[in-house]
């Protein structure tokens, strides 16, 4: 058994310490917001938040996990409020949508410790994110959006 | 469902389907709107009260049974963008396009698949424009393979907006004439005087507003108008409007469910170790390890399908979650027979591309005029160029799977599938069992771009639920992805032209080489109409020139091939377009001028394109005129900076793109980038932006990075680390998207945006660094 904290709820997990966190997450635990893309943190589809701090869930084994505060998707907002869900459905950004729980969680911690990315530091940190669709573009403009969302609240 | 028919489906090539429009052959829409059905409507639209309250409008697609078969339920439902549940305990009534709820809400079945394009979105716009509904009280239903009911299902070509324009407006507009009806014997005034909006009718002098839902019950015994009339673009609400997609919402917040979310109930998980050669078997497997790897429950092998489903042989891993699967699956202990391409290798396709491409062709696609007796007569100063692209990956982001279970002598599959009719067919074909067996459900698909039009992967999930007990998923890992699609085929292609005494083609010649994409799924080899498919874009582009020809050469591959957006004009209009550029080069004409001197109605078609999208020259001109326009084109640019311009019809639609690029640092910089694109009417412009947007960054991803390689008969590349897609920081800083709009049927809006960016941004390269990239993917 392995103790998790996921999204603010402490689960005890009967896995092997080193499955990835990316399936402990999607077949154990039941929290399916949080995709597989390549399983070698090439493409970001797997990104959660280990203490605030964005991980590639699929070569996190959850034994590195335990004892952090893992956030997912599913927990970013109770609502979908986080202003970078906001902002996403406002720049309507996703097309098949696969990859974007991933660039979510991406951007949220980006914003989390620079509130007011240039393109620049908005390029560094997402580019570990694919996007097949294309939604690169949109995802630039809903990131800065979402830093004027923040900026208000 | 036969190979043929699915190949000519989606490429467009089968004049039933593009007659037909999924209206009655006889229906025409009159100058003022009124649509003349041609034959009665109510013989395929039908109005009836629903179990438990509400009112359905069906529609049958002409030539399909107007009643449906049950197809074993499990429907993807989502709630609209006001969050409003779906109201429970109505049963579900197939062929149901549109059902008007008690609670004063509607609900919209749609039977194309969504993969990002916007479909469930753009559909269901066209029913509630009609019908005036109140469009943050819809909710958009996800219909099951039906195709007695729901017609062609499959969703690909850049078809769905055409096919869907007026049959479901159409269903919109018999909703709303009934409603008008009930209203007007509700309130004893004329129907005249009533008009419609947000799910109401209003009585104009009286300012009464009724509710649709008080008038289901009275619309339920009327009958169905003999005709009706369709908004003047000017009244639409919707149409043409800014929407976010109906699905936004759950993905945002993780809650969409993708074929890789699909759970069923006491579901375990399985992977499958294929065969690294296309077509090899299993000679010899051993399962200890695999079955020693916790949480493993089972090895089974899956039997190789042929035929057009090609599923490969490989042995099965069914574990209890899909990481220990995959550890299964790894652990195996496999000999194969690698079968006959184990000799293949790409540099092998070359050198026999070459070969092909370097004389006359085995296929005279067509020729106009004498284009050889110009190019071989001696004493022309004869312009040549050899164009080369590689095998190339849909690369969806979510990897292949899908979900089944096995019981009762009945076979229920969920899968992000393009085509479930084909899954269906293609399914109850591998298990030998009747169709009516076969249950597909389809859900959200993370990622199609034509990878998800084959079977294989519902087959094969299919094939492994029959062996075990309950409910299993297959799970494709990304390696097995990209070593098993169906690829976009490599190609080798040799232009060569003549100019007449001022600048324009006298001659003009094709000579292409490759694997068909068609030869993987056809019944038999037949090299013409191979050479129709894959020369699209290539013989039948709009340029005048009097002595022109394309010629074809078949080169058999055992790697799959399928459908990648845009299919063949993304090669055809690379080597089309960067050539065009150095003829315009060699003549001293700036090259949108040339183009828009060029493209022309004087012009050469391939065999067997239907007369009903007739190719025009006006739109074409349109858009490169719009494209240069926005980008300012011939102003002078920094140092070191070019500018390119390709243009393609494709899908029929027409597309036009200028690039800025650069080279810093030995890497392709691509700075801007202006889009036109006339598909005529445009359902949701946002959707439409997006399509564009992201048509234009898989083509620059395909132009500056993707190439798998074949080595002793298998694909090499397995990741992204060796296969790498487009990145954010390589995106262009700023793409505009310019819709010209003329007033035509709508037409294909996901694929279009594509096959220019390779050549534009080569054309641009040019500019930038005076060599020439014929080449893909471009290295500097």
């Amino acid at each position: 058994m392995i103790e998790l904290t996921i999204n603010g709820e402490t689960r005890e997990l009967d896995v092997a310490p080193e499955m990835p966190l990316l399936w402990a997450l999607r077949d154990v635990a039941g929290l399916k917001g949080t995709k597989f893309g390549c399983g070698m943190a090439q493409c970001g589809a797997c990104t959660v938040h280990l203490d605030g701090r964005s991980v590639r869930a699929c070569v996190t084994p959850v034994s590195a996990a335990a004892g952090s505060s893992i956030t997912t998707i599913e927990g970013l907002s109770a609502d979908g409020s986080h202003p970078v869900q906001v902002a996403w459905q406002e720049e309507n950004v996703p097309q098949c949508g696969y990859c974007q729980a991933g660039q979510i969680m991406s951007a949220a911690a980006l914003l989390a410790t620079n509130p007011d990315p240039d393109d620049t530091a908005i390029d560094d940190a997402m580019s570990g994110n694919l996007c097949r669709c294309g939604t690169y573009l949109r995802i630039r403009r809903a990131i800065r959006r979402a830093a004027e969302l923040q900026g208000r609240s | 469902m036969g190979a043929d028919r699915i190949w000519k489906e989606i490429e467009g090539l089968d004049p039933a389907v593009l007659g037909s429009l999924g209206v009655a052959a006889s229906a025409r829409v009159r100058d003022d709107g009124v649509v003349d059905a041609g034959v009665s409507r109510r013989e395929f639209m039908r109005l009836s009260a629903a179990i438990g309250g509400g009112l359905v409008l069906a529609v049958s697609l002409p030539g399909c049974r107007d009643a449906g078969t049950e197809t074993g339920g499990g429907l993807a439902v989502t709630e609209n963008a006001h969050g409003t549940p779906m109201p429970e305990g109505e049963a579900w009534a197939p062929g149901v396009w549109l059902r008007l709820h008690p609670d004063n809400t509607a609900t919209i079945t749609v039977a194309n698949s969504e993969m990002g394009q916007g479909v469930r979105t753009t559909l269901a716009l066209l029913v509630a424009e009609e019908a005036d509904l109140d469009w943050n009280r819809v909710r958009v239903v996800q219909a099951p393979a039906d195709e007695a009911t729901y017609g062609r299902q499959g969703t690909g070509g850049s078809g769905s907006v055409r096919t869907a324009w007026m049959p479901l407006r159409e269903a919109g507009a018999t909703a709303r004439a009934v409603l008008v009806a009930a209203a007007a014997a509700e309130l004893g005034v004329p129907a005249t005087e009533l008009t419609t909006e947000d799910s109401h009718v209003v009585h104009g002098s009286t300012g009464r507003r009724v509710p649709y839902a008080d008038l289901l019950d009275r619309a339920a015994t009327l009958d169905l108008p003999e005709e009706v009339s369709l908004k003047a673009p000017a009244d639409w609400k919707l149409l043409g409007g800014e929407h976010v997609g109906v699905d936004a919402k759950d993905v945002v917040r993780g809650r969409a469910e993708y074929g890789i979310d699909v759970e069923f109930p006491g579901m375990r998980y399985a992977a499958i170790a294929r065969t690294p050669v296309h077509g090899g078997t299993v000679r010899t497997y051993d399962a200890t390890a695999a079955l020693a790897v916790p949480r493993v429950r089972e090895v089974v092998e899956v039997p190789a399908v042929g035929g057009d489903t090609n599923v490969h042989a490989g042995i099965a891993v069914i574990a209890d979650d899909t990481w220990s699967a995959i550890r299964g699956r790894d652990a195996l202990e496999i000999e194969w027979n690698p079968g006959e391409g184990a000799g293949h290798s790409s540099e092998g396709y070359l050198e026999a591309m070459r070969v092909g491409a370097d004389g006359p062709g085995a296929v005279l696609v067509n020729r106009l005029g004498d284009p050889d007796a110009i190019l071989d007569g001696g004493g022309a100063d004869v312009l040549r160029a050899d164009f080369e692209v590689p095998f190339i990956s849909h690369a969806t982001m979510e990897p292949m799977n899908a979900t089944a279970h096995f019981a009762g002598g009945r076979m229920r599959v969920k899968a992000p599938t393009q085509f479930p009719n084909w899954a269906r067919q293609a399914t109850a074909a591998a298990l030998g069992i009747p169709v009516e067996q076969v249950s597909v459900e389809v859900s959200l698909i993370g990622g199609g771009y034509g990878r998800r039009i084959n079977p294989d992967y519902a087959v094969e999930a299919a094939l492994v639920a029959r062996q075990v007990d309950g409910p299993v998923k297959v799970q494709w890992t990304r390696e097995d992805d990209l070593r098993h699609d169906f690829y976009r085929p490599t190609a080798c292609h040799r232009l060569e032209a003549v100019l007449d005494d001022e600048g324009y083609p006298l001659a003009w010649r094709q000579r292409f080489c490759t694997p068909a994409i068609s030869a993987t799924i056809a019944e038999r080899i037949d090299e013409e109409a191979f050479g129709v498919s894959e020369s699209d874009g290539g013989a039948n582009m709009m340029y005048r020139v009097p002595n022109r020809s394309c010629e074809y050469t078949y080169l058999p591959s055992h790697i799959t091939r399928g459908w990648w957006r845009a299919v063949h004009t993304t090669h055809n209009t690379f080597a089309v377009e960067v050539f065009l550029d150095e003829l315009a080069e060699r003549a001293g004409i700036d090259p949108v001028e040339y183009r828009l001197a060029l493209i022309d109605e004087y012009t050469l078609d391939r065999p067997g394109t239907s007369p009903r999208f007739p190719r025009s020259a006006e739109r074409l001109r349109g858009v490169v005129a719009r494209a240069a326009e926005a980008a300012d084109w011939g102003r002078s640019l920094p140092a070191g900076r070019g500018m390119g311009v390709a243009c393609a019809i494709d899908h029929l639609s027409y597309s036009a793109e200028v690039i800025e690029a650069s080279v810093e640092d030995g890497q392709v910089v691509v700075h801007n980038a202006w889009c036109a694109v006339d598909c005529g009417p445009v359902i949701s412009p946002n959707h439409g932006r997006a399509q564009v947007e992201g048509a234009l960054i898989q083509g620059l991803s395909a132009a500056l990075h993707e190439r798998l390689t074949v080595e002793e008969g298998a694909i090499v590349e397995g990741n992204f680390d060796t296969y790498p897609l487009l990145r954010m920081r390589e995106a262009p800083r700023n793409v505009e998207v310019h819709f010209v709009e003329t007033d035509a049927h709508p037409t294909g809006l996901g694929e279009p945006g594509l096959p220019p960016a390779a050549p534009a941004l080569a054309n641009a390269l040019y500019g930038a660094t005076g060599r020439r990239f014929r080449t893909l993917p471009i290295r500097i």
